[in-house]
């Protein structure tokens, strides 16, 4: 399938070196190819480098071993073709929703009045309006969120890197997230990393789940997750429950070994 | 203005016993002129023209000084937080100098640029630079990786992320670091002045001192305390404006 995978990740391994203390072996001879407009979710224990892989494919950090490519271009740096949001939102605290969602559009070139519409269809997308002047500290979790994904989505970037972007949120808003995330994709298809250490959620989001191992994190497994996922009861369908438990037992072995390692 | 009324009370209090103390004879007149005494002084010195002439050259010391201060200072901490080679070089000498009493280069100032404006625009300068650069650099230090590649991945360059994220993210240390500073410069302002220099109000404090001319001098030490407290609250205004977005 290399001919259209957009992102091709090729024997990546990755060392945290602190400046005092161990390295950390994070990643370990990773290779995954993700195709265009495809939706995968990065599944595993805590620690078990998924994140470090969402911020090496972001070009966030440096890659040390093995190559990351995407559209066959080698990362070497973050770039607008490849936007991020993350668990604990990174909005400018010092901008209101409006000037969040406006900063990215800024460098695109756009004429004001261009910028100001695109923005306020994004905040309208997000069901944001009415709190385009508010500041992050005034906003709930849910509603952060929705503010990153939409700065985020605005710059209409190919790649939607997602990391964790709805572990901070409660359990009804979670739920209510997931399904705008999907509806979203749906209608402006693009290629989804979502790292999640949540199977339902990322058996019920993604097309492919990648079930990583302990640290150091290597592909464990992948496992195809194609539902229908406008189908009423979906979370009680045999074949969806079943999926859950089969990746919840790769999962489980996984955080065993993690916390024997960690040594509780 | 009526919870102003009741919230500088104290003060009025204060003022009422000190006038009362001094008619009564509980206090020499030398060692302390009635408050009534001094506010007339006051209105001579306003008057003559020597408070705003001493005042005028003592604000722009301090303005200078410590406009300087901020630029640099804030500049520095960033650079120290941003670039490591820069805190590696820089942040031993900042610990080291951090708890010295700058009056200490009352002396030195004054050696190396006389008893004009220069050498209180320095010491200024020098004393209020460092809880300035602290303050850029503790709050530098602590902004958000996650902010940094969020601006990174928009498409800033590493460059802009420190004047985008990496400044505002400092604000509110800086600005908390910039009001120490504004008291510092009061302090380095009047004891440069008293003990090296030909005008100013620190100046006039002594030489009204050294005349004998006590009411008037209160007058000038009250003005100076007065200065300092107006300052200090336009201050806090100020940066509760900045700062609004953080409630």
């Amino acid at each position: 399938m290399t001919g259209n995978s957009q992102i091709v990740i090729d024997r990546v391994s990755h060392v945290y070196r602190p400046p005092r203390g161990r390295e950390v072996r994070a990643l370990e001879d990773v290779s995954l190819e993700v195709r265009g407009r495809e939706f995968v979710a990065l599944l595993g224990p805590s620690g078990c480098g998924k994140s470090t892989l969402l911020y090496l494919i972001g070009g966030f950090l440096p890659t040390g071993t093995g190559t990351i490519r995407v559209d066959g271009e080698p990362v070497t740096r973050p770039g607008s073709d490849r936007g991020i949001v993350f668990q604990h939102f990174a909005l400018f605290p010092w901008k209101t929703v409006r000037a969040n969602v406006l900063y990215g559009l800024e460098k695109l070139g756009l004429s004001r009045a261009e910028r100001e519409e695109r923005a306020r269809s994004f905040i309208d997308l997000v069901g944001l309006n009415g709190f385009e002047d508010s500041y992050p500290s005034q906003l709930s979790g849910g509603m952060k969120q929705r503010t990153a994904i939409a700065r985020t989505l605005a710059i209409d970037p190919q790649i939607l890197l997602m990391d964790e972007p709805f572990g901070a949120l409660d359990a009804q808003t979670r739920s209510l997230m997931q399904t705008e995330l999907l509806g979203i994709w749906q209608r402006s298809p693009k290629t989804v990393l979502f790292v999640t250490h949540d199977v339902q959620e990322a058996v019920y989001l993604a097309e492919r789940v990648v079930v990583m191992s302990a640290r150091p994190g290597r592909v464990k497994a992948i496992v195809d997750t194609n539902f229908d996922r406008n189908a009423p009861n979906l979370f009680k369908s045999k074949p969806f429950v079943e999926k859950v438990d089969e990746i919840w037992a790769l999962v489980r072995d996984e955080a065993l070994k993690a916390q024997r390692s960690e040594g509780h | 203005m009526k919870r102003a009324l009741v919230r500088y009370s104290p003060l009025l209090l204060l003022a009422l016993a000190w006038e009362a103390a001094t008619r009564l004879g509980f206090v020499s007149t030398l060692a302390l002129p009635p408050l009534s005494d001094v506010l007339r002084a006051w209105g001579g010195l306003l008057a003559g023209g020597d408070l705003w002439i001493n005042g005028a050259a003592s604000l722009y010391r301090a303005g200078a000084g410590l406009a300087l201060s901020i630029v640099v200072g804030g500049a520095l901490g960033v650079a120290m937080a941003w670039w490591r080679p820069v805190n590696v070089l820089l942040g031993p000498l900042v610990e080291m100098f951090y708890p010295m009493p700058k009056s200490a280069l009352i002396p030195v100032t004054a050696l190396w640029l006389g008893f004009g404006d220069g050498s209180k625009i320095l010491l200024i300068f020098l004393g209020c630079m460092l809880p300035v650069t602290l303050g850029a650099f503790n709050g530098a230090r602590s902004s958000d990786q996650a902010l940094v590649w969020s601006a990174r991945s928009m498409g800033a360059s590493r460059l802009r992320t420190l004047w985008d994220v990496v400044v505002p993210s400092a604000l509110p240390e800086l600005l908390n670091g910039i009001r120490t500073a504004l008291a510092l410069s009061f302090v380095l302002l009047v004891s440069s002045e008293l003990i090296a220099a030909r005008t100013g109000l620190g100046y006039l404090i002594g030489f009204l001192g050294e005349g004998g001319v006590y009411d008037a001098m209160f007058a000038v030490v009250l003005t100076v305390a007065l200065l300092g407290f107006v300052a200090d609250r336009v201050y806090q205004r100020l940066m509760r404006r900045v700062l609004q977005w953080r409630e």
